[in-house]
């Protein structure tokens, strides 16, 4: 009987890479990929998930873009990419700050960063409580001798920066401990040369430290902008998309499985991959000519 | 063994070294420095603080009292109420089997993956390869209005195994940090067993997996904290009672308790303290995971 190894070794790597590829090609294809080509097919459909399929051709897209009430929502991530752009300036600056020398400097890097950990609906509910008409922050502006009686979820004008503070507090700790691994990874030989070459600090954080996290600052910008356009977890569990905070992800999740308009919904997913897809190679063009 | 030390920490040069200030600009600087630090962790600790009082009161308390007041008594009754009402006892069980589960299955996947798309050479790898990469510009959330026909069609709906299979085929993070990984364990060492008779298997589960323990360890995890934050997956596909999770649990308090913060606070804690717990434990491992896992992209 001819064994496993007497096979060719190219034989044998082959069989085994089949084996070892088998489940995860698998889950990727049925969960990730299938999904995909099946919201291309649904979204040329008037379907409600259960009944009759009727094609109805471009229908669906241009009811996306042509009701005001589908693209209203893309204007809400504006909120959201500002929130992240404050959220990394602020980690930046806080990781510089804690490069330095400094007493308690675990201390304040556990609890800029604890936040990162707490449960998502945990984080909704806390910040639901925040500010809340007689909560946390309307009783702190009391306190600080202000009327504090700003009903932050319910108006519209408010909604918005109110939910975007809670990505900044949730993640900005997160950003901060990036960047922080990216300055203590450089060196302390870069910077000997640099003293040599009597350097100031503003040549040090310019020329070597911004270098460094200049990789992290393109993964984030990346993460910021398709991470605007697909808030949802914040705003669905404070306010479900009420008082004007709807986003985009919201409203098609609310299109499929609220409504039942799993076509229209379907639509909606593709522009959002489409957008992202954009903004993607966008990037990669801009960061590799700067590079 | 003291004078070395002492005269590493002396050649120590860090960005440190090049903001020189005299005197008054000193202690402004330094000043600076805890004030904004001092500033940020009011604000970070502060809507905290008040679900943690909160917690603690009665009912009536919590409505009469302002938000920072501090309990009459401490009584632990909210607690016993949301972990008794709420089943939370079961919603962490839940939580843990599913992070126990789903990080194994990647871990196996990732590895198994990894290993042979690095290793290799095989017809398709190229494309494997990058349908690996790809996945990410679907953006997860909306895909969810397929995939909920997918899971319904293979008959997953409101099982364990849908969060196991789809943090598992969705979420290839795991072969993203493994793959970098390899790049910096030797070729030379797995090839040198093969020639020396060693089979693939054996040289998989006896050298790459013991190599690739410190990736692990990162799988883990940023598996574990996205696992246990994770709330739109358990929510959507896993409705039913007995499966709940802690995010799905504190979800549904919302409800029933909406006029009754100090029980939605207590829970809240409930569901904070083990993290907690972990975070002061595994601090240090938690950041370089972290930091790791960024570095892959």
């Amino acid at each position: 009987m001819k064994r496993f190894s007497d096979l060719t070794h190219k034989k044998q790597q082959t069989f085994v890479a089949f084996l070892f590829l088998l489940v995860p090609v698998t889950l990727l294809i049925v969960f990730g990929y299938l999904p995909f080509f099946s919201m291309i097919q649904y979204s040329f459909l008037r379907w409600d998930g259960i009944g009759k399929k009727r094609f109805t051709g471009l229908q669906n897209f241009i009811d996306v873009f042509t009701r005001a009430e589908n693209y209203r929502v893309f204007k809400v991530s504006v909120y959201y990419l500002v929130a992240s752009l404050v959220q990394t300036v602020a980690a930046l600056f806080f990781a510089t700050i804690l490069s330095f020398k400094l007493r308690g400097k675990e201390a304040f890097k556990g609890i800029l960063f604890f936040p990162n950990l707490i449960n998502g609906v945990a984080v909704g509910l806390i910040f639901l409580y925040f500010y809340k008409d007689i909560g946390t922050l309307n009783t702190f502006l009391k306190f600080l001798g202000f009327k504090g009686d700003t009903l932050w979820l319910t108006n519209p004008k408010l909604v918005n920066w109110s939910i975007a503070f809670t990505s900044i507090w949730r993640y900005m700790g997160y950003n901060m401990v990036m960047f922080l691994g990216a300055i203590q990874s450089i060196p302390s030989e870069i910077y000997e040369a640099a003293e040599l070459d009597g350097a100031n600090w503003w040549h040090v954080f310019w020329h070597i430290i911004l270098k460094t996290i200049i990789p992290i600052i393109k993964l984030m910008v990346i993460l910021s902008i398709t991470g605007s356009l697909s808030a949802f977890e914040a705003p669905y569990i404070m306010t479900g998309g009420g008082n004007g905070s709807e986003t985009f992800v919201i409203r098609t999740v609310d299109t499929a499985f609220k409504y039942n308009k799993v076509g229209l919904a379907s639509a909606m997913a593709i522009v959002l991959t489409i957008i992202i897809l954009i903004v993607t190679t966008i990037q990669e063009k801009f960061f590799k000519e700067k590079d | 063994m003291a004078d070395i030390s002492e005269y590493v920490k002396k050649q120590h040069t860090s960005f440190q070294t090049f903001v020189k200030y005299n005197g008054v600009q000193r202690i402004l600087f330094d000043s600076f420095k805890y004030i904004m630090l001092g500033t940020a962790s009011i604000i970070t600790l502060l809507p905290l603080l008040v679900i943690f009082l909160g917690s603690f009161k009665t009912g009536v308390e919590f409505n009469r009292t302002g938000a920072f007041e501090l309990p009459d008594v401490w009584m632990l009754e909210n607690f016993k109420t949301v972990w008794i009402q709420g089943d939370m006892g079961l919603a962490f069980f839940n939580t843990v089997l599913l992070i126990l589960l789903s990080s194994f299955g990647s871990i196996m996947t990732g590895t198994m993956a990894s290993y042979v798309l690095h290793r290799f050479d095989f017809k398709g790898k190229e494309i494997i390869r990058k349908l690996f990469l790809w996945i990410v510009l679907i953006p997860g959330t909306t895909a969810q209005v397929a995939r909920f026909q997918i899971v319904n069609f293979l008959g997953l709906y409101n099982t364990r195994l849908v969060g196991v299979v789809l943090a598992m085929g969705t979420d290839i993070m795991a072969i993203y940090i493994y793959l970098q990984f390899l790049e910096s364990i030797s070729k030379s060492l797995d090839e040198s067993a093969i020639i020396d008779g060693a089979g693939y298997f054996r040289v998989y589960f006896q050298i790459i997996m013991p190599l690739l323990k410190p990736a692990t360890m990162t799988v883990l995890i940023i598996k574990s904290i996205g696992m246990y934050n994770d709330f739109y997956t358990p929510f959507l596909y896993m409705p039913k009672k007995s499966l709940a999770v802690i995010s799905t649990v504190l979800y549904k308090f919302k409800g029933p308790y909406g006029s009754q913060w100090e029980l939605i606070c207590a829970g809240i804690v409930l569901a904070i303290i083990p993290t907690l717990i972990i975070f002061l434990v595994l601090q240090k491992q938690i950041y370089n995971g972290l930091v790791n896992g960024a570095v892959k992209q």
